[in-house]
């Protein structure tokens, strides 16, 4: 099914018979699902944009690359800086808008700037039950009821059908520099990471990949802003890690491929082994990635994220045990879960609101359990 | 504005209760003294009061957790309560409502620095949590104009905003974790120092939910590193529509500042008779402020004040020095004194798209004459939310009604040119009834039936957010 308006949507849902797989660009094929295909590419085109109010509005289906287009041609950008998964996943087509807000996507700047969730302003959605339903608006500031953007970012397709989102975007910075960091462990480069994040420069980036170029660990520093504001901050970093030997990248392009590969997780590309995303608090990074055995590991967000390539069929929550954060198996054929299991109350809650929004069980199913 | 009848059976029993409550609590945190309730009859809505049943004051979670499960047994509506700071009637009790407050559990528990964040329990006051790390430089950034009062719990239950949230977000966009009970009495934790939830974003439903899901008694904040400096400059337009203009060309051309206020001709004037601030006498005003050290600042100054020339501006005034600072933003933080030396005033927060700005104020200008009450625009022009400040007499009779009838109509308004009806207050008893001018009845009953997954029996601030029409009958389900 490829319903063209909301109201076909509503109707192919309301009058469904079973399960519905739903899916946007079917880029981001993260979890286990059954039923009937359910795509949403009909729904397609920019809604609205207007620069001057940092505001877009576009159907679920538009791919992404035209939205990004738009924002170019007006020197804006979302900021929230969305990985792309194609290639970590082998997966093909084209990412859209609607995937994109179900699955939460954020990338690097998720550190400083928020995630895809805190530029969402509102949604239009159809539930369960073939209802079309409206939550949030256009505008920056609105707690005009209860906010179901927020539970519908990061939903997945289990509580309903996104139609339209709205975003806040922002204008795309005159320059960028990145300070580079060679030789750190990793507890030395998630130390120099917080010391960075924690400076008043503002930092925009701040990765460490334990096998850089040439097998030699690199930490990687990211500032935005204007020319004169780049130069200045990147020079006061360098001074702040004089010791570590820094150096500054400043060229655009090679900028934009650094993040692009930090944020797609090049170096997990056309590696086999299963890959698992790992959210925690900084600090407890190097201890946590020591226990993964893992085959490589990319940290992001200041040690905040971590990636990790494990033998297939691995476990890597259970070598994680417990700890404060989640880990969600983005690649594999483990036998697990592939969200983290909530504890009992939290779960009872997310059933709860499943039974309310999807009565019949058939968005999606078994896809976040 | 209507509140439910209470609910006889809880009336009559209220000794066996507060004895209960006795139970679980020391003697000094349980308040039934009818001249004591009377401190908690209202909050800064203060048109609407009414005492409560009782008044708790818990010390922990686990008391909290104590007191929820007795009322829940019971059959007892609670209403948590913050500082009452309120301007929408999110705390207003009913008579045979428990309030819960949670000004006792103000304690810091936890500063990290290297990881970025504060873990407070949530009576603990908004200006407090900065107090708390501005020895390492540190701040919170949301900034309500209540912040030296409000406690983080009510900033949770509003998703509490403020001046500088253009830059920095709202408390939705600070807040990584919470401890919370239920209605029930069972504890359940969300989220914490680490980033985004690993199942559904129940911590985003939670953070504006208006205390009607949960009561959140601990909270992990994201803190961050103080900027270098911080300057505002001060510009004076001819028009309204002008001022406008410029704020969309600011933002237009990639500067970000923390924080793009206005304030109208009839804000200004009351502001200069009170505050004596050196305002300049004109239609429109706006005080920009960028952040960074002071290279940073002049870069950005500059752009902005060349992009404010292009509109003729009638007065362009930089802060040379903290001194100048301070007078430029002086009497924007004295307008809703100054305002209230007039005469009493009703508060609004609807937001609009900020092309509709010029629209929208002339169009309130036009509703003020037609029906003879003055208003005066003060507000957070970066991102659209407005502040219209309606000036009435609370001792005429039908002023009050009058003025909210005038209130309601610029809030149909904003919704009308593809706004909502509040950005930063809530919605308490103050809009409930408007919610319908917003949403349709399925997505009032889709939001409704979140509540009915976190509290069945509707005993959680049951009066607020819906209109009492669409909630009557879950309500009346909880008072069988």
């Amino acid at each position: 099914m490829r319903p063209e308006t909301e109201t076909e949507l509503a109707e192919a849902i309301k009058t469904a018979q079973g399960p519905l797989h739903v899916r946007g660009g079917g880029t981001r094929a993260i979890g286990r699902t059954t039923g009937a295909l359910l795509e949403t590419g009909g729904l397609s085109g920019i809604v609205l944009y207007e620069p001057g109010a940092l505001t877009l509005v576009a159907r679920a289906g538009t791919p992404l690359a035209e939205i990004e287009a738009a924002l170019e041609a007006e020197g804006q950008r979302l900021p929230f800086e969305p990985m792309d998964h194609r290639a970590l996943l082998g997966t093909s087509g084209a990412p859209t808008v609607g995937g994109m807000a179900a699955a939460n996507v954020s990338g690097p700047r998720r550190v400083q700037a928020g995630a895809c969730r805190d530029y969402m302003l509102g949604v239009r959605f159809v539930d369960g039950a073939g209802r079309i339903l409206r939550n949030g608006g256009r505008v920056m500031k609105n707690v005009t009821g209860y906010d179901l953007v927020k539970l519908m970012a990061g939903s997945w397709g289990t509580l309903g059908v996104l139609t339209e989102v709205a975003f806040k975007v922002l204008p795309k910075p005159e320059a960028v520099a990145t300070v580079l960091l060679e030789g750190l462990e990793i507890g030395g480069a998630v130390t120099a990471m917080s010391a960075a994040l924690g400076s008043p420069y503002d930092l925009t980036g701040a990765a460490h990949l334990p096998d850089g170029p040439e097998g030699t660990p690199r930490t990687l520093l990211r500032i935005e802003g204007f020319s004169d504001s780049v130069g200045y901050r990147a020079e006061r970093l360098c001074a702040q890690f004089a010791a570590r030997g820094p150096r500054v990248e400043t060229d655009p392009e090679r900028n934009a491929a650094l993040w692009r590969d930090l944020r797609d997780v090049a170096p997990f590309h056309e590696r086999a082994g299963d890959v698992w995303r790992i959210s925690c608090k900084p600090s407890d990074a190097p201890a946590l990635a020591a226990r993964l055995g893992a085959e490589a590991l990319l940290f992001d967000w200041g040690g905040g994220l971590i990636w990790a390539l494990v033998p297939e069929g691995g476990d890597a929550r259970a070598r994680l045990g417990a700890f404060a954060g989640h880990a969600t198996l983005v690649r594999g054929a483990a036998a697990v879960p592939v969200f983290q299991p909530e504890p009992a109350p939290v779960a009872a809650l997310s059933a709860g609101l499943r039974a309310r929004f999807d009565p019949r069980g058939i968005l999606n199913p078994g896809l976040m359990a | 504005m209507q509140m439910p009848e209470p609910d006889a059976r809880v009336l009559s029993r209220k000794a066996q209760i507060v004895a209960r409550l006795r139970g679980v609590l020391p003697a000094d945190a349980v308040i039934e003294d009818a001249m004591e309730t009377r401190a908690y009859e209202c909050d800064a809505l203060t048109a609407y009061r009414c005492p409560p049943l009782c008044a708790v004051l818990p010390s922990s979670t686990e008391e909290v957790a104590a007191v929820l499960t007795i009322c829940h047994e019971e059959g007892v509506p609670v209403v948590p309560r913050g500082s009452g700071t309120s301007l929408a009637g999110g705390a207003l009790p009913t008579a045979d409502s428990v309030i819960l407050g949670v000004a006792r559990m103000n304690a810091v528990l936890e500063t990290d620095y290297a990881n970025r964040i504060i873990r407070v329990q949530t009576g603990r006051t908004n200006l407090s949590v900065t107090g708390a790390v501005e020895e390492g430089d540190f701040f919170y950034a949301p900034d309500p104009s209540s912040q030296l009062a409000c406690a983080i719990a009510g900033n949770i239950a509003m998703n509490s905003g403020g001046a500088h949230c253009l830059k920095y977000g709202v408390t939705t966009n600070n807040l990584l974790g919470v401890t919370m009970v239920l209605m029930d009495g069972t504890v359940v934790e969300l989220g914490g120092a680490h980033l985004d939830a690993g199942g559904l974003d129940l911590l985003g439903v939670i953070c504006g939910s208006e205390g009607q899901l949960g009561v959140v008694t601990e909270a992990t904040l994201r803190i961050l590193r103080k900027p270098e400096g911080a300057r505002p400059v001060l510009m004076g337009f001819a028009a309204n529509e002008v001022a406008g203009e410029c704020v969309s060309d600011i933002i237009k051309a990639g500067v970000l500042p923390v924080a793009i206020e206005f304030m109208d001709r009839p804000c200004i004037e009351a502001t200069e008779a009170f505050a004596k601030a050196g305002y300049p006498m004109c239609e429109a005003l706006l005080i920009v402020e960028v952040e960074g050290s002071e290279a940073e600042i002049a870069e950005q100054l500059g752009l902005i004040l060349q992009i404010a020339r292009r509109h003729n501006p009638v007065e362009l005034r930089e802060a040379r020095d903290a001194d100048e600072a301070a007078r430029i933003w002086l009497g924007r933080k004295s307008a809703f004194g100054a305002m209230g030396q007039i005469n009493d005033y009703m508060c609004l927060d609807g937001t609009i798209p900020v092309s509709a700005l010029p629209q929208v104020l002339r169009r309130i200008g036009e509703m003020s004459k037609e029906f003879g009450l003055d208003v005066g625009n003060v507000f957070h022009a970066g991102d659209g939310n407005m502040h219209p400040l309606i000036l009435f007499d609370a001792n005429k009779p039908g002023d009050l009604e009058l003025c909210e009838r005038f209130g309601a109509e610029i809030l149909k308004l904003c919704v009308e040119v593809g706004g909502c009806l509040t950005g930063e207050h809530g919605v308490g008893i103050e809009k409930r009834d408007l919610m319908t001018v917003q949403y349709t009845p399925e997505d009032l009953e889709v939001q409704m039936a979140v509540k009915d997954v976190f509290d069945p029996q509707w005993l959680l601030n049951p009066a607020k957010v819906f209109p009492l029409a669409a909630s009557e009958t879950r309500r009346a389900v909880a008072a069988e």
